[in-house]
């Protein structure tokens, strides 16, 4: 049994006094223990909202509709806002994308790490401050025990997601979601703070749900892909293999996309339109509006994942199933 | 991001709130000092004399070197009453606040951060207690009360009756200004943050989103204590706040008022010159720090 496996997730938020839009409509995933997943997605094909799901944390009026999210077994959904709390940030963290705003402004870091590890283990405030310092010096932050008494503002933004990563590290989580950690910072620093991500978490058999757009972080990090479209997944599979020959139109767009395919000199290629909204979805499947490949079909039925792949014509078949 | 010594770096430099903050200093030394400083005891009666009454200040005429502002009519220097009654106002506009903060603060946050029905009626609740003038539950409730009991019992409670009074019918100016912050701060991440960490909300509301709203509150906490020594100045004058034998600032000018047309103008005056000094200092002192504190009037100065 896979250590995290979310079934048929459905997120929904109501629209007038009736009618309900779905943010996710439908989204399976599986983590095995110490494995590195990426997902992938325009903005607003609802990686976020799937990783809030996981949290259960989902703000009102939005809702989970459908679906389970089991962890080791356990259908976090039916868990109690108590017994849920003693999962978020302990045994499953979160690292956001924006460390200039994750971090309180107001509250030192020392104090905002030491309420962390207070918050879910019965420790004492020096103890608690030793671990702090510890880990600190495991997200490689020189002078760590001065930085424990400084304010978000008095570090720079490197810096900042070290601390945010050292916070979802305190607690030696078996699950770490990491959202974008690295698009709001120096390019420089980008690929210094993935790598750091990958050491600790491959050192300590922690694992990641790598939530990016950027395909070619995930090549380097993870071992399984996910494709989300429209609050869906339309395709899933080994890493290189996708990327070598991915199946579905649109995973095939995206890597088309990046800039590297270009040749000197030539255009860059982009998807053509956007998008859809979550409000007017296109009948059928989702991306058909924009795709090469759609055939009348397209335009009626929906197609469901099947061997990795969300699509009635498919650019690959998958010969190993995934 | 404001710190306090950049705060008090732009205090020294700002001329207006150098000034209001020494003269608040000043007042308040002089009020708490007063037991020691001052030359009589106007709470003490065998220190008071039926025939110092009504003696103008000590450089006119008929004036008595004891009594450096004059003495009102029972005797009492104006300088020692104003002294220790300056003291009782402090304590009045404070404690009111504090009553006002906690009721205000608690409130404006737990509508701000629950929303939906809790918000709808804790701020419905907030428009009506606006809707009622403090002046005049003020002066119900305090007719009522000394109407109720006898003159002694009155005059041991009424600092408290006052505090309560004030403090309880300004709470929303407090909670919608911690509402509206909260508003703002709660969609934030560091609050998602902080819930993914597997906080409970009320840590979350105390712990995170409160002293992020601490800069609106420190600015209204100055202007609303001016305004609480000015409301129980009003409830004195009019007889309904503290009694003659523990005199306000309030007080005093009433108990001067009295007599005004037969020339003792000394024991009205001098109380109320140290009231409007009182006010204006703390009122300029708010003013200076909502600028201060105000991002928006802020142009990259740290």
């Amino acid at each position: 049994m896979a250590m995290l496996e979310v079934k048929d997730l459905h997120v929904a938020f109501p629209r007038g006094k009736k009618d309900e839009v779905e943010a996710l409509r439908g989204v399976d995933l599986t983590l095995e223990k110490g494995e590195r997943l990426g997902v992938v997605g325009e903005s607003g094909a609802g990686k976020s909202m799937l990783a809030f799901a996981i949290l259960n944390l989902i703000a009102a009026p939005g809702r989970v509709s459908n679906g389970t999210i089991k962890f080791n077994g356990q259908n976090l959904l039916d868990l109690s806002e108590n017994e849920i709390r003693g999962i978020r940030g302990n045994r499953i963290s979160m690292i956001f994308q924006d460390p200039m705003v994750t971090l309180n402004p107001v509250l030192s870091i020392g104090v905002q790490m030491i309420e962390t590890l207070q918050a879910h283990r019965k420790i004492s405030k020096r103890e608690a401050h030793a671990l702090c310092v510890d880990k600190l010096k495991l997200v490689a932050i020189p002078s760590a025990e001065s930085r424990m008494d400084a304010y978000p503002h008095e570090l720079s933004g490197g810096l900042r997601q070290r601390v945010v990563i050292a916070i979802a590290l305190l607690t030696d989580p078996e699950i770490i979601i990491a959202d974008e950690p690295t698009t709001a910072l120096d390019v420089t620093i980008q690929a210094e703070i993935m790598s750091l991500i990958l050491t600790l978490c491959r050192e300590n058999d922690v694992a990641l749900i790598l939530i990016t757009h950027d395909l070619g972080v995930v090549a380097e990090v993870t071992e399984r892909l996910m494709i989300m479209y429209a609050g869906k997944c339309v395709e899933t599979g080994n890493t290189r293999a996708l990327i070598d020959a991915p199946s579905h139109p649109y995973a095939s767009g995206l890597l088309k996309a990046l800039p590297q395919h270009a040749g000197r000199g030539t255009k860059l290629y982009q998807i053509p339109g956007s998008m859809p909204p979550i409000t007017g979805l296109p009948t059928g499947c989702a991306y058909n509006p924009r795709c090469d490949h759609a055939s009348d079909r397209c335009r009626v039925d929906t197609p469901s994942l099947e061997h990795g792949v969300a699509c009635f014509n498919p650019l690959n078949t998958h010969e190993a199933a995934s | 991001m404001i710190t306090w010594r950049s705060l008090f770096k732009k205090f020294l430099t700002d001329p207006v709130a150098l000034l209001s903050g020494i003269v608040l200093l000043f007042l308040v030394l002089m009020a708490v000092l007063a037991p020691v400083l001052a030359p009589q005891n106007p709470y003490d009666l065998i220190q008071l004399d039926i025939m110092d009454s009504e003696m103008p200040p000590a450089w006119s005429d008929g004036g008595d070197d004891r009594f450096l502002l004059g003495t009102d009519e029972q005797g009492r220097g104006i300088l020692s009453t104003i002294m220790y009654g300056t003291g009782i106002s402090l304590i009045i506009g404070i404690g009111a606040v504090i009553v006002q903060g906690i009721l205000g603060i608690t409130l404006g946050l737990i509508a701000g951060y629950k929303g939906g029905w809790i918000d709808a009626f804790l701020m419905r609740l907030a428009d009506i207690q606006m809707s009622l003038s403090t002046l005049m539950i003020a002066i119900i409730v305090l007719a009522l009360f000394q109407a109720a009991f006898d003159a002694n019992i009155y005059a041991d409670y009424a600092i408290f009756m006052l505090i309560l009074i004030i403090g309880i019918a300004e709470w929303p100016k407090f909670a919608r200004t911690v509402r509206s912050s909260v508003l703002g701060e709660k969609n934030k991440e560091y609050v998602d943050a902080a819930r993914v960490i597997g906080l409970p909300a009320r840590k979350v509301m105390w712990g995170h989103i409160l002293p992020n709203t601490m800069t609106p509150v420190l600015v209204i906490s100055t202007i609303q204590v001016a305004e609480a020594i000015m409301t129980e100045a009003a409830l004195s004058f009019l007889g309904l706040g503290m009694p003659v034998n523990r005199p306000s600032l309030g007080s005093l000018i009433r108990s001067g008022y009295e007599l005004i047309f037969s020339g003792s103008w000394w024991i009205t005056f001098y109380p109320a010159m140290v009231l409007i000094a009182l006010i204006l200092a703390l009122n300029l002192l708010g003013d200076w720090l909502r600028d201060v504190m105000n991002p928006k009037l802020r142009r990259g100065e740290d």
